[in-house]
């Protein structure tokens, strides 16, 4: 499969059509994508439904933001309800606004967590590309893999019947006893919950399918140390999914028990243990945050090493940080209890919390290495990942405080928490996810997107995050708490940035989506490898052919030769080596 | 002329039966990886099937050290020679799954077919002690008439189903949480004990049920020939996942049954 035979070869192979070409007419293809097995196409309807989620949470947190702009408050001369989008239902008392509020921020918060973050990356990007990056033509078990989509559409159903049916008001961990006594219409919240626990399943079969994959599916001279390290941190997540999933499962289970049949395990009143709800739920909630990380930082190891055309720094140590943060990742739940459980297990998730910051230091440092000497190219997926190192640093660092018993009792659930979990969630995962959907759009479309329209959301996405989120922390290290829909006057001017900064985030992403639509409507034709890549995606058409590859790729480069490798699937002179051929060196496999 | 003996002769390919013209799905490379992947994503199922029971016996331990005495107190209720009969049967069962297994791999059509009927009806008969001998009678005071503890109570004289069920007065409401409904409870917290009860068993029963499905559709396939020396993955991974259930439930019987 030398490609330098075939320089512009749109019809290379010619023969297989890509995976997008439609089959018949309309309800036929309908047929075929809802039927499918193709881990591509899974993946595309991964990534359609999870960025509909991404909206709806999205319309959640905007009118969160905007309560907060005007909140509800009596005036003291009148005594009337003023401000406020939420408190028209009556005149005179703030609560039933604030309850509104309430199920606002739990319905942004469920959604974003268990519909669209958690999902995001391995199910779309990962899907499309794990099988491509080994060179195998599908995952291990396709069928499952169009169950766990199946099972995600179910799943948010049933979450969606409980928010349209007037939402729920528990915050997005359905702390005890808030959950089990709460609001006597109790049966959004069993809808809700069993919509998480269908959603959960959805996950685990995505990762046990992963790791199978990865185990088995490796193209020929392809060992552990040739994978791309997309691969080895999406493998590090999927073991996190399939080991901690589980201990949701049953979590939320009884918790559905407690609310219908009041079972008396996590109610105080029966003789049970609400702070047993706090650690199971974390059990798997605090692995889960990896979960959404990992995959995040998946992407910049590739995104990062393509457009400065350089190896990535320490390789193997990156590769084993992902282990190292899936592993440490299972032990220290705790700190998200330091204040309801004992001194001395607090000390203890104290010290296991900062040893999760050396493994995250070691990708850090080695990534900003990598960037050292290399020709970067400004394109939006490496300004993505540039943005991902700022505020993922930023993200990283406020974790410290959070981590240390004296100042986190300060901060405690406060907006300082609020800013440092949107730091590394936002800031992290959905800054890489739009670096990899910039990144590998060509691949997946066959379009080319807008590199200037591209760049001017990316510098209001920046804009926008850092406006709404940045002052959060000093909000919070004064005192502001987490969940109030109302404050004091003083926050007043902090909270009008914030929300403006929101505004500023919709119009980046709006910029985005504009792009992409234009893009599919009369984008240009992308080459095959559009940013001379080396991984395995780049080795096939733009969009790949059904099945992947027109033949079974042979590995002869690692992933980061960018030395001494002409990128597969280039014309001739488009990526002049850095240094001469060395003797022996691989001129393309 | 001579005729060729049709015993000597290729059989035609669609002559052969199911297991042995078995082509694996075109993204492995042989009907090996395919084989080794499948069991390999059954263990990963298999570990997440143990830490969701993790959870039931995380809770177990909690409340067995916040309130002991209604662990004592509930386990007295529970008849150990139900329990140990439910672990031979669930034993049993396990031997004679294996045991088709193994008729697969040597070509046994009808020792496989008969293997996985008699694990079926372990599974029923499991089910059927479950149900009949222990959770109903705790729950809602009614004796299967063949139970033997009949005798150790009065018989209220109510009967139920044409005679199948005897009803007998205050030993019912057994049962968890605010459900509960025993008057001669001697903790407060017995509760909580019959919801750790009721709730582990109780998935465990569901995963027994399941079993059924899954070797029932076995023993379809087994019927057209489906499984041979050269294809026997259903088989394989079915019984690692009969295997774990059977484990699990090792695991439940001393911990509720024996610990008076």
């Amino acid at each position: 499969m030398t490609t330098l035979d075939h320089p512009h070869h749109p019809a290379h192979g010619g023969h297989e059509g890509s995976y997008l070409t439609p089959k018949g007419g309309f309800w036929a293809t309908v047929w075929d994508w809802m039927t499918t097995i193709d881990h591509k196409k899974i993946g595309m309807m991964y990534l359609v439904a999870i960025l509909t989620m991404f909206f709806v949470g999205g319309m959640a947190a905007l009118a969160v933001r905007l309560e907060l702009l005007n909140p509800t408050r009596l005036d003291p001369v009148t005594g009337h309800v003023v401000g406020s989008i939420f408190s028209a239902a009556d005149a005179t008392d703030t609560k039933p606004g604030n309850e509104i509020y309430n199920r606002m921020f739990t319905l942004h918060g469920a959604v974003m967590v268990f519909m669209f973050i958690i999902p995001s990356i391995p199910a779309a990007l990962g899907n499309f590309l794990l099988p491509l990056m080994l060179g195998a033509k599908d995952v291990a078990f396709p069928r499952l893999n169009l169950c766990s989509w199946y099972l995600y559409v179910f799943g948010s159903i049933f979450a969606i019947i409980a928010v349209v049916g007037g939402g729920i008001d528990t915050g997005w961990t359905f702390y005890t006893p808030y959950s089990t006594v709460t609001d006597p219409d109790h049966w959004r919240l069993v809808y809700m919950v069993l919509g998480v626990f269908i959603l959960g399943f959805s996950s685990i079969f995505t990762g046990l399918n992963f790791v199978v994959t990865v185990h088995k599916l490796r193209c020929p001279g392809m060992g552990w140390f040739d994978m791309p390290l997309f691969v080895w941190a999406i493998y590090a997540t999927a073991i996190i999914q399939v080991l901690a999933t589980p201990v949701l499962g049953i979590t939320l289970l009884l918790l559905i028990f407690e609310r219908l049949f009041h079972i008396g395990i996590f109610d105080p009143a029966l003789g049970g243990d609400p702070v047993l709800f706090q650690h199971f739920f974390w059990f798997y909630s605090h692995p889960a945050v990896y979960i959404m990380i990992l995959p995040g930082m998946a992407i910049i190891n590739e995104t990062l090493a393509v457009h400065a055309r350089k190896r990535i720094f320490g390789y193997r140590a990156v590769a084993f940080s992902s282990l190292a943060i899936a592993g440490i990742s299972f032990l220290v739940w705790g700190h998200h209890m330091f204040t309801s459980e004992g001194e001395l297990s607090s000390a203890i998730f104290s010290a296991l919390t900062f040893l999760v910051a050396i493994p995250t230091a070691v990708k850090m440092f080695n990534w900003i290495a990598t960037l050292y000497k290399g020709s970067i190219t400004f394109n939006t997926p490496m300004l993505y990942t540039l943005f991902f190192l700022f505020t993922f640093a930023i993200g990283g660092l406020t974790g410290m405080p959070l981590a240390t018993l004296s100042t986190d009792l300060h901060l405690h659930d406060s907006y300082f928490v609020v800013a440092h979990f949107h730091y590394v969630m936002m800031g992290g995962t959905v800054i890489a996810l739009l670096a990899g959907l910039h990144h590998w759009w060509p691949k997946m479309t066959g379009k080319m997107y807008n590199e200037r329209a591209g760049i001017m959301g990316c510098f209001l996405v920046f804009i926008g995050f850092n406006m709404t989120f940045f002052i959060q922390f000093i909000m919070g290290s004064q005192g502001m708490p987490r969940r109030y829909a109302s404050y004091v006057d003083d926050f007043h001017w902090m909270h009008m940035v914030s929300t403006f900064g929101s505004w500023v985030l919709l119009a980046g992403f709006l910029t985005h989506l504009v792009n992409f639509m234009t893009s599919l409507a009369v984008g240009a034709r992308a080459p095959d490898n559009p940013w001379g890549g080396l991984t395995l995606e780049w080795d096939t058409d733009s969009p790949p052919i059904e099945h992947n590859f027109h033949h079974e790729p042979i590995l002869t480069h690692g992933p980061y030769d960018f030395d001494d490798t002409v990128p597969p699937r280039t014309r001739p002179g488009e990526w002049p080596l850095a240094a001469p051929l060395p003797a022996g060196a691989t001129a393309h496999h | 002329m001579t005729t060729i003996d049709a015993a000597h002769r290729l059989p035609r390919p669609e002559d052969l039966p199911p297991h042995e013209r078995h082509v694996h799905q075109p993204h492995w490379r042989t009907k090996e990886a395919e084989f080794d992947a499948a069991k390999f994503g059954m263990w990963l199922f298999l570990a997440t099937e143990v830490l969701l029971f993790s959870g039931m016996f995380c809770a177990y331990a909690v409340f067995r050290m916040l309130h002991p005495d209604a662990w004592t107190n509930g386990s007295h209720y529970l008849d150990w020679k139900w329990g140990g009969l439910n672990t031979i049967v669930l034993l049993v069962s396990s031997f004679t799954m294996a045991m088709s297994i193994h008729n697969a791999q040597k070509n046994q059509q009808g020792w496989l077919k008969f293997n996985l009927c008699f694990t079926i009806l372990c599974a029923l008969a499991f089910v059927f002690i479950k149900f009949t001998f222990e959770y109903t009678p705790k729950w809602s005071g009614w004796f299967f008439f063949l139970d033997p503890a009949l005798h150790h109570h009065v018989d209220s004289g109510r009967t139920a189903l044409g005679g199948l069920f005897h009803f007998v007065e205050g030993y019912g409401g057994k049962r968890p949480g605010s459900l509960f409904a025993y008057p001669f409870a001697e903790s407060p917290y017995e509760p909580i004990w019959w919801s750790v009860y009721y709730i582990s068993t109780g998935i465990h029963a569901l995963h027994v049920l399941i079993g059924v499905g899954l070797i029932s559709w076995l023993l379809w396939r087994a019927q057209r020939r489906h499984f041979g020396p050269g294809h026997y993955t259903a088989v394989e991974i079915v019984g690692l996942y009969w295997h774990i259930v059977d484990m699990i439930w090792i695991f439940l019987f001393p911990l509720l049954y024996l610990i008076h």
